[in-house]
């Protein structure tokens, strides 16, 4: 799978601008895996990001890539998908780009069943422009615009992706990097808008500032706090208190938006031209 | 009957703008409701379909101006339409188009402002928005209809341009244009001369993204048409990567701005009315150039020597044009709707050979012909 892989990749752009101990190599490593076993046809697949440290991605993929305004990735992924629903699209997001300044768009690329693929990098912190809160931050983590800890109450980003219209919904954590690599392979498959949320460690900026350790000792956190969703299931919600599920969250199959509207437009023509025949035009 | 007679019809400015996008080749429009543009989108939404084109309502206008963004890499002609707070929030995506040379079509109908001001009266504030709206050093073409014929011929040719330049085009219009009934004599297709944007020759070794032409554009392939690119806001180089490198940028953002403002000649244009022999000009555009017109007619039977020149581009500013009168005219009289946007560039380009007055309103009420007789009265 190796070779298959790599060809994924501008080798020429590496070594890539992330600290030591990020996790966004890793989730870029469970990205281009997920594309091998999806036999990922690189000119048929565009890739889009927003901005922050996990957007840079795109400048990594060999594919035709987008870096686009911050927030903004999904509105300009949906003007491609609908120009060409013929083309895979995928959508690389930080924490902050997606659910912050890009939460509006979010929540209607969600709402429309769009056939996007969404990857979150989910560092709880806005890290390129260094370590300030985020919609996801946890509760009471120290960043610096909340030095003594945030009072905001974060999103759990799988819960509005699902209650905004998502049909694919899955979490993973770069410690358990081929399961995310399965997600995100599972995601991309799907009809429909999928979210893959990627739990990654930003040790610089979030890891630092809340004694977390180094990017190692983040991602035994990463381990030790969370729980295949069959057996989160089974918990209660006490029992669950401090920890996430992992997995495939939500799946479920709706009409999707660009295929509703393809087929409205060629019925709008073919009206078109019967009344062209019958001469009512 | 004759052609150009079956294609003579009444319509309103907004409803020839759709026309005209339609005629240019548009395939994409993205849209989030505001008054007075929204006929435009309404219209579309109909249309679009019949021409195997695609219409959505965004989320907001950011997200407006991001999806033709997309649809424009993607290979089609892309339009959104706004007014006045609309036009605010597409600004930064304005300013993406511009630096990663994506071409596409604003439309802004201009209204009351600032902020919600009076939604539905007509004004012409966004001038300076229009040039400097979005952050940095960037070219900016806009177009000024003073008629629904213009309406539909202008936005031809913002298309055209948008195409040729790779840039975003903007089409500033004004509510009066925009909900005015004229006849429009529509050409036939075939007679209309659609520019589509350059594209590299297949089978390249290697295709750079932003490495110019002769004029200064570089050739634009499509996504997923023969070439993988990347394309980016940053600064980057002929590859399409990014670079902090201060050479690269300052090229970079030289040539953008050159590839407009070397092609003087190509984009300005302007209308120029009674004014051989003038020593008082009236600078007007869009709606208020129609009460200009009927001033100066009743100025001259009074024995006024008076013309009317017309910037139909106002970005680039026609700066040449107005050098020339300036050196004929001790008089220029620029009535707008603003307090006097346009007047500083009259006055920088006459550069004190003529005095330059304003005649100005910003009650939502468009300036009569009378206000512009008693103005050209007191010179
Ligand atoms: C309109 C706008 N506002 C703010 C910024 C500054 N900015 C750049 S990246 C960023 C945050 C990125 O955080 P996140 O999306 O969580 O990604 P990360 O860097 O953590 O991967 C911000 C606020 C910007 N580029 N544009
Ligand atoms: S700041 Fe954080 S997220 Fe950004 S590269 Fe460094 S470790 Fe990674």
């Amino acid at each position: 799978m190796q070779n298959n892989v790599n060809k994924y990749l501008r080798s020429e752009k590496l070594p890539h601008i992330w600290c030591p101990g990020c996790g966004n190599g890793i989730v870029l490593g469970a990205i281009t895996r997920a594309f091998g076993l999806l036999d990922c046809d690189q000119d048929n697949t565009v890739v889009v990001s927003g901005i922050g440290c996990s957007s840079r991605a795109t400048g990594y993929l060999d594919f035709c890539t987008l870096h686009t305004t911050h927030g903004r990735a999904l509105a300009f992924a949906t003007g491609i998908k609908m120009a060409r629903p013929e083309l895979k699209v995928f959508v690389l997001m930080g924490d902050g780009d997606s659910t912050g300044i890009g939460g509006n768009h979010f929540i209607h690329a969600a709402r429309r069943n769009i056939d996007l693929t969404a990857i979150i990098f989910n560092n709880s912190i806005y890290g390129m422009t260094g370590g300030q809160s985020s919609p996801l931050s946890p509760l009471n983590s120290r960043a610096t615009t909340a030095p003594q800890g945030t009072f905001e109450r974060p999103f759990d980003l799988a819960e509005l992706a699902r209650g905004a219209g998502a049909t694919y919904v899955a979490r993973g954590t770069t410690y358990h990097a081929n399961m995310l690599t399965q997600l995100i392979r599972n995601g991309a498959d799907h009809k429909g808008f999928s979210v893959v949320e990627a739990v990654t460690a930003c040790p610089i900026s979030y890891g630092r500032r809340n004694k977390m350790g180094n990017g190692y000792d983040m991602l035994l956190w990463q381990k030790e706090h969370s729980v295949p969703v069959e057996k989160a299931r089974k918990l209660t919600p006490l029992e669950m208190e401090g920890k996430f599920a992992i997995g495939e969250l939500y799946k479920a199959d709706a009409p999707e938006f660009t295929d509703i509207y393809e087929r409205f437009i060629e019925e709008k023509q073919k009206k078109n031209e019967e009344e062209r025949h019958r001469g009512v035009n | 009957m004759n052609d150009v007679a079956q294609l003579a019809r009444l319509m309103q400015g907004n409803e020839a703008i759709v026309e005209g996008a339609l005629a240019a080749g548009l395939r994409f429009f993205a849209g989030y409701p505001i008054t007075p543009s929204t006929e435009i989108s309404e219209l579309l939404a109909a249309r679009l379909p019949l021409y195997g084109g695609r219409f959505i309502q965004m989320e907001d206008e950011m997200a407006s101006m991001a999806a033709i963004i997309g649809a424009s890499l993607a290979g089609l002609k892309s339009l959104t339409a706004t007014s006045g707070p609309g036009f605010s929030l597409k600004q930064e995506n304005i300013g993406f188009a511009s630096m990663a040379e994506v071409p596409c079509v604003v439309v802004n109908v201009q209204r009351h402002g600032p902020s919600t001001g009076i939604p539905t009266a007509p004004a012409q504030g966004d001038v300076m928005q229009a040039r400097w709206g979005t952050h940095g050093d960037h070219p900016a073409i806009a177009l000024c209809p003073a008629s629904v014929q213009e309406s539909y011929s202008l936005t031809v040719e913002a298309f055209n341009f948008a195409e040729k330049y790779r840039t975003p085009v903007i089409l500033l219009t004004d509510e009066v244009i925009g909900h005015m009934r004229e006849r429009v004599i529509l050409p036939q297709p075939d007679k209309l001369n659609v520019i589509d944007r350059k594209k590299p020759p297949a089978g390249l070794e290697k295709y750079y993204p932003y490495r110019p032409g002769e004029d200064g554009v570089p050739a634009m392939a499509d996504f997923c048409e023969n070439y993988r690119f990347h394309v980016t806001g940053l600064v980057h180089d002929e590859s399409g990567f990014p670079t902090t490198d201060a050479d690269v940028a300052e090229k970079l953002i030289r040539r953008l701005n050159n590839k407009i403002m070397d092609n003087l000649d190509d984009i300005v244009l302007s209308e120029s009315w009674l004014t051989k022999d003038a020593d008082i000009i009236i600078v007007a555009y869009g709606a208020v150039s129609r009460s200009a017109k009927k001033a100066i007619k009743e100025a001259r039977v009074a024995g006024f020597k008076v013309g009317l020149f017309r910037p139909i581009t106002i970005w680039p500013f026609p700066e040449k044009e107005i050098a020339v009168l300036s050196r004929q005219a001790h008089t220029m009289i620029v009535p707008e709707m603003n307090l006097g946007q346009l007047k500083l560039e009259v006055e920088r380009a006459a550069s004190g050979r003529s005095r330059v007055i304003g005649v100005n309103k910003v009650n939502g009420e468009l300036i009569t012909p009378g206000e512009i007789l008693d103005a050209i009265i007191k010179q």
